[in-house]
């Protein structure tokens, strides 16, 4: 009998929402990490059990926390086995150090900015190693870890790209959000930073090029700029790694030639600004999109909570509403707060600031919530366990 | 041996109670302290003073016999309760946002 596992970072601590197949019945625990702000957690592909969280905090900073039994117990990875000459862990399973002299970026007011490290937005595990995972950080940069999250190592090759001190933070700050991996193609990673833009590496790393042809952002002086786009999320199918779909500041984008160029797909949305976008998991020209206002105004249009879905891989959305507040409802959802599950058909879930966790066990057509009254939805990732 | 109450999150993360008690070599320092909690609790490193630059965290504040001495430096003795355990030196979270 297979199994789903939600999991669910918010801004006071970190839940587990389990299920059998049928997706009727949830079971809701946590907080785990109670006060603390978890940014993400996602599981390794290969090792269901194997979980990483990002757990942060203004007062006390980043923390990394690993489960190996799916949740049920939890360890800062560098306290464990990993220990000096004397015996004692390292303790370094927190530290994310930029590589060399950290460098400068654009901050709001237009002046240079020294490059600090403030938390982990998003953590990626490896496809096929599940002590190797990627992180993306604030101030944008991508570490990585082989030793299961005990040391971390810069990727520097992306901070150090000549187009970095035209970086600038968005609103949330300058967050490397997305990380896609390609499994056709292991050398292949694409990220996306706001407000910098998308980039790919065909290297493993090493280096970077920007991906940003055909975006068109008007708030700033350039709109067909090399980099400056803010880019809320990227979203691909793994069959076909070179069809990526873009949740931007506003619009939403479609390329087909693994990021090299860019066409809008917006159609018929009511609003093409928003954060989360998804792929299906069984149907690659499927897209899931959750209209916002405006980017003054940080909820649903009209007051009505909706799920745009694309069967034709954009330009052409429907709107879904059943189950969902179709009135006073002004929650956001934030960008890497919506996940899809791998059954047949696909479960669609998302989270909202508001605290609830809504999931869809047909694809979108209808909707019910998890849970109702969690703090604000950070994130939500969901396992499908066989 | 030196007393020390640390913030309620950092309790948590350390797994450990309301006081916790180190050793020191030499004299009571801030810096001494700090320095024999990360070797004790490494998962504490970074989450009271920054792992590369060891300047205090902004919202992390450090009190002894009553005062705040989070912007005395690091070096500076401690009061001799402090140093002799018969009152704790005191790490928080400054008091700021909900």
């Amino acid at each position: 009998m297979s199994g789903i596992r939600v999991l669910a970072g918010t801004r006071k601590g970190a839940f587990i929402l389990t299920s059998d197949g049928k997706r009727k019945n949830w079971k809701v625990d946590g907080p785990h990490f109670a006060g603390w702000e978890i940014y993400h957690m996602k599981g390794s592909p290969v090792d269901p059990d194997r979980i990483y969280a990002s757990q942060t905090s203004a007062w006390f900073g980043q923390i990394i926390q690993r489960s190996d039994d799916g949740g049920k117990s939890w360890n800062t990875p560098g306290g464990g086995p990993a220990t000096n000459p004397q015996g004692m862990p390292t303790g370094e399973s927190n530290k994310f150090a930029y590589d060399g002299v950290p460098g400068t970026h654009q901050w709001y007011d237009g002046t240079q900015h020294p490059w600090e490290f403030k938390r982990v937005w998003h953590l990626e595990p490896s496809l096929d190693d599940p002590n190797h995972v990627y992180a993306g950080v604030e101030d944008a940069a991508l570490f990585q870890s082989k030793d299961g999250g005990g040391t971390w190592q810069e990727l520097s090759g992306l901070r150090k790209h000549d187009t970095g001190p035209k970086w600038q933070p968005g609103a949330g700050g300058m967050c490397l959000h997305t990380i896609l991996l390609d499994q056709k193609n292991s050398g292949r990673i694409s990220v996306a930073i706001s407000a910098a833009g998308a980039f790919r590496s065909d290297d493993g790393g090493k280096t970077w090029k920007p991906i940003n042809r055909g975006l068109h952002s008007q708030y700033i002086p350039d709109p067909m700029a090399e980099v400056g786009h803010c880019v809320h999320r990227i979203a691909m199918h793994p069959s076909r790694p070179n069809t990526l779909f873009m949740q931007k500041h506003w619009d939403v984008m479609r390329s087909d030639d693994a990021g090299d160029s860019w066409r809008e797909v917006s159609g018929n949305l009511p609003s093409d600004f928003g954060f989360p976008i998804n792929v299906h998991a069984h149907e690659p020209e499927t897209v899931y999109v959750v209209p916002i206002k405006s980017d003054s105004e940080h909820f649903p249009p009209d007051g009505k909570l909706r799920v745009y879905r694309s069967r034709t891989g954009g330009n052409e959305w429907e709107e879904l509403t059943k189950g969902l507040p179709q009135r006073d409802c002004y929650v956001n959802v934030l960008r890497d707060a919506m996940s899809v599950d791998a059954l047949d058909p696909c479960g669609v879930y998302f989270g909202t600031t508001g605290g609830q966790v809504y999931a869809s066990a047909d694809g979108g057509d209808s909707w019910n919530p998890i849970v109702r009254d969690l703090p604000a939805v950070l994130s939500v990732e969901v396992q499908t366990l066989r | 041996m030196i007393r020390v109450v640390l913030p309620h999150h950092l309790r948590t993360l350390a797994h450990v109670g309301d006081e916790i008690h180190v050793d020191l070599n030499g004299s009571a320092t801030v810096r001494a302290i700090i320095d024999a909690i990360e070797e004790k609790y490494p998962m504490l490193r970074g989450t009271i003073r920054d792992h590369e630059t060891q300047k205090r965290r902004p919202l992390v504040r450090f009190f002894a016999c009553g005062e705040d001495i989070s912007h005395e430096p690091p070096n500076t003795p401690l009061p001799d309760p402090i140093a002799k355990g018969t009152e704790p030196f005191f790490i928080m979270g400054a008091i700021a946002g909900g």
